[in-house]
């Protein structure tokens, strides 16, 4: 099972100009690199998404840049000025929806791409680097979309900001100066929102360095594939018997996902615009006023609810952190040296429920910590003021910690005489929304700490097929058989 | 140029070392005023008072001054909401600590007397600003009916100390003074 160079035909220019160009510039080699790159033949609709976001990245830049000719990243004017750019200028509400929906529609698939890679195991050897380079894109999309999500200064934003620069301020010793040296003040203010502006519109190019590292990295080693097993490659017509040319096999293939999620994207651009954002962010900024319930947008949720589930400053910021940075050792988590979960039949169900275990951390960051999924207690109702301050005391003296207290309520005889009802609750057992998020944020961490590092060693893996190519002829043979019809019986 | 076979470094070695040294003074340099000017610029650092009138003020009402961007909340408690304050046993607070920058001693305790003002101590003077992550805090609200942060849950009680939740300290006291009208109050 080695890694590295993938084996492919040589470029030699063919016409006058063409060799006259590579003699001074080689780029007619690289686009020959990259156009028939050998692919490996049996990819899946999951390899679509690195396709995808490289179309999101540039549809980003290029509205971004559009947004910046007419925003002013000024306190007084932020906000006025992306309601001009919504009203007054031609179209600039098209680019305005586009960016902000293109966001998220960035995250929908850069989570689409990363799980893929969770289960077919793409962040084993030879591909560490590879997967490294992606989380760190992972970690600067994170970055420039908080950054980008504070320009506009609506109350989202600006508590947004607070919170966030305010992590930093759990770093024992220094971290309340950092956080001063982040905002470039005592406060969110003025300094902070313009030097937002300044590094949301540097990272996307950064972002895009980024993405020139890991297709590098990725033409180095070679694509993952749905079985896991590497591309034969030890000459050139060994690979091609597992591989096919990137174009036009995969670049047909790409533009069609790409096509499919265009739509849906143009679905919510058009008739949707705001589903996935906040209302209260078309509330201008109040330094004095905290929105009741503020919440990230939904691509920060998860990690916002592991914040939340931790009564401790630090610890709760720690825990978040390394919710994103346990990524990045994952290749060496991970013991089992079989590389698609396909092969894994315990694996996948510790697999499906981690995925189960994300969006419900999603869900729980998006609710009151507070809420109350099941309760056990008991009720003790009085007209008698008095009588229900006794039982409350009763209750609180024989259990110190006890959860009790009177609740007041109106009611109406039959001849509508009306009274009022004293009932004292005494709670026994609460499981709340954070208890939730407590449980998922365990299987979270024990996922990458406890299973999969266990899991490799114990797990008894199913028969891989010999090589990729077997596994092409075997799923194209079931798809044959599927399709033919039932009157003729199989030879 | 004959090498040295002494074990002594030689003049290239010499270059070598003072060229890297030059190179690595030159890139800070280069890298100090980056950072520097990340700092709060001087007339950010300048706005650093604030004079708030607070003789309109009954018991039992707050108002929210803006000292340096931030909210100080500026209450007013009634006889029975400082009684309340007072009644605390010092080992309930899960900061123990005054923080109340008018005192000179730094490890003060946080008892309601060292972060009160006033007659009977019914002015309580603290920034707004919850110590976790930064959100504002809302008055009379919680379960110890100070203030409760809405963002992750943190329970302030009547003297601006954290009772419940994940906000590590007290709502700190800022520099204050009361100016001799009888109406002012100098924050900062
Ligand atoms: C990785 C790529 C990018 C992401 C994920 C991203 C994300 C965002 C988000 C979430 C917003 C807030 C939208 C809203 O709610 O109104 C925003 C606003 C903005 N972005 Fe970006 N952005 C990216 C690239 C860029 C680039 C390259 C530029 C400039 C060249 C740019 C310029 C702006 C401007 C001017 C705004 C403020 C106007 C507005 O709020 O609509 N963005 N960005
Ligand atoms: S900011 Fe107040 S509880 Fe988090």
């Amino acid at each position: 099972m080695s890694g590295g160079h993938i084996p492919q035909e040589h470029y030699t220019p063919q016409s006058k100009a063409e060799k006259w160009l590579d003699h001074r510039l080689p780029v007619g080699g690289l686009m020959h690199h990259l156009n028939s790159f050998p692919t490996p033949k049996n990819l899946n609709w999951w390899w679509i998404f690195g396709g995808v976001l490289a179309v999101c990245l540039v549809v980003q830049i290029v509205t971004g840049i559009g947004l910046a000719m007419h925003y002013v990243a000024h306190v007084d004017h932020a906000f006025a000025s992306v309601e001009h750019i919504m009203r007054d200028v031609i179209g600039g509400w098209w680019l305005r929806y586009v960016h902000a929906n293109g966001a998220s529609f960035f995250f929908i698939a850069v989570y689409l791409h990363i799980f893929r890679g969770l289960y077919y195991g793409s962040y084993k050897a030879p591909r560490e680097i590879l997967w490294i380079v992606g989380v760190l894109i992972y970690l600067l999309m994170m970055a420039t979309a908080f950054m980008g999500y504070v320009l506009p200064w609506g109350q989202m934003s600006f508590w947004g900001a607070q919170v966030i620069t305010g992590l930093f301020s759990a770093i024992p010793g220094v971290g309340k100066t950092i956080q001063a040296w982040l905002l470039g003040g005592p406060a969110v203010d003025q300094a902070a929102l313009n030097r937002f502006f300044s590094l949301h519109y540097l990272l996307p190019f950064a972002i895009a360095g980024l993405v020139a590292v890991h297709i590098w990295a990725l033409h180095h080693v070679g694509n993952n594939n749905p079985s896991g097993v590497s591309v034969r490659n030890t000459s050139v017509d060994s690979a091609k018997k597992d591989t096919v040319p990137f174009s036009p096999y995969y670049t047909v293939k790409d533009a069609f996902g790409i096509v499919i999620f265009l739509i849906i994207f143009a679905v919510f651009v058009f008739y949707m615009p705001n589903y996935l954002g906040h209302p209260d962010n078309y509330i201008e900024a109040n330094s004095r006023v905290t929105p009741e319930h503020i919440v990230p947008e939904w691509y920060f949720l998860p990690f916002y609810a592991i914040l939340r589930s931790i009564d401790n400053k630090l610890l709760g910021v720690l825990a978040m952190f390394a919710s994103i940075g346990i990524l990045a050792v994952l290749p060496w988590l991970d013991t089992s040296r079989v590389r698609s979960g396909a092969y894994r039949p315990s694996f996948r169900w510790f697999f499906w429920i981690f995925v189960v275990a994300c969006i419900g951390l999603g869900y729980v960051g998006s609710k009151d910590p507070a809420i109350r999924l099941i309760e056990q207690s008991e009720e003790f109702k009085f007209r008698d003021p008095a009588k229900a301050d006794e039982k409350l005391k009763e209750i609180t003296t024989a259990d110190k910690s006890a959860e009790a207290a009177i609740q007041i309520s109106y009611h109406k005889e039959e001849d509508g005489e009306s009274y009022m009802e004293y009932s004292v609750k005494h709670v026994h057992m609460a499981f709340t929304m954070k208890n939730l998020g407590q449980l998922l944020m365990i299987y979270y961490f024990a996922y990458f700490l406890l299973i999969l590092p266990i899991l490799g060693v114990r797990e008894r893996a199913r028969p891989r097929p010999d090589s990729i190519d077997a596994d092409f002829q075997a799923k194209m043979a079931k798809k044959r058989k599927a399709a033919a019809p039932a009157a003729q019986p199989a030879e | 140029m004959a090498e040295s076979t002494s074990g002594e470094g030689t003049r290239r070695d010499f270059l070598y070392i003072a060229t890297g040294a030059a190179g690595v003074v030159a890139a800070g340099t280069f890298v100090a005023p980056q950072v520097a000017h990340m700092w709060a610029s001087w007339d950010v650092q300048a706005r650093s008072s604030v004079k708030v009138k607070y003789n309109e003020v009954e018991p039992g009402q707050q108002i929210v001054a803006d000292w340096l961007g931030k909210p100080v909340f500026i209450r007013r408690r009634t006889a029975e909401e400082v009684k309340t304050a007072r009644s605390v046993d010092l080992a309930d607070l899960p900061d123990p600590v005054a923080r109340n920058a008018n005192l000179s001693d730094e490890s003060a305790p946080a008892t309601d007397e060292q972060r009160s003002f006033g007659k009977d101590g019914e002015w309580l003077i603290a920034i707004g600003v919850c110590t976790h992550l930064g959100c504002v805090p809302i008055m009379n609200k919680g379960d110890y009916h100070g203030w409760y942060c809405p963002c992750h849950g943190s329970h302030y009680d009547l003297s601006g100390r954290i009772r419940k939740g994940p906000a590590p300290e007290n709502l700190p006291i800022p520099k204050l003074a009361f100016l001799e009208d009888g109406e002012t109050i100098k924050i900062g």
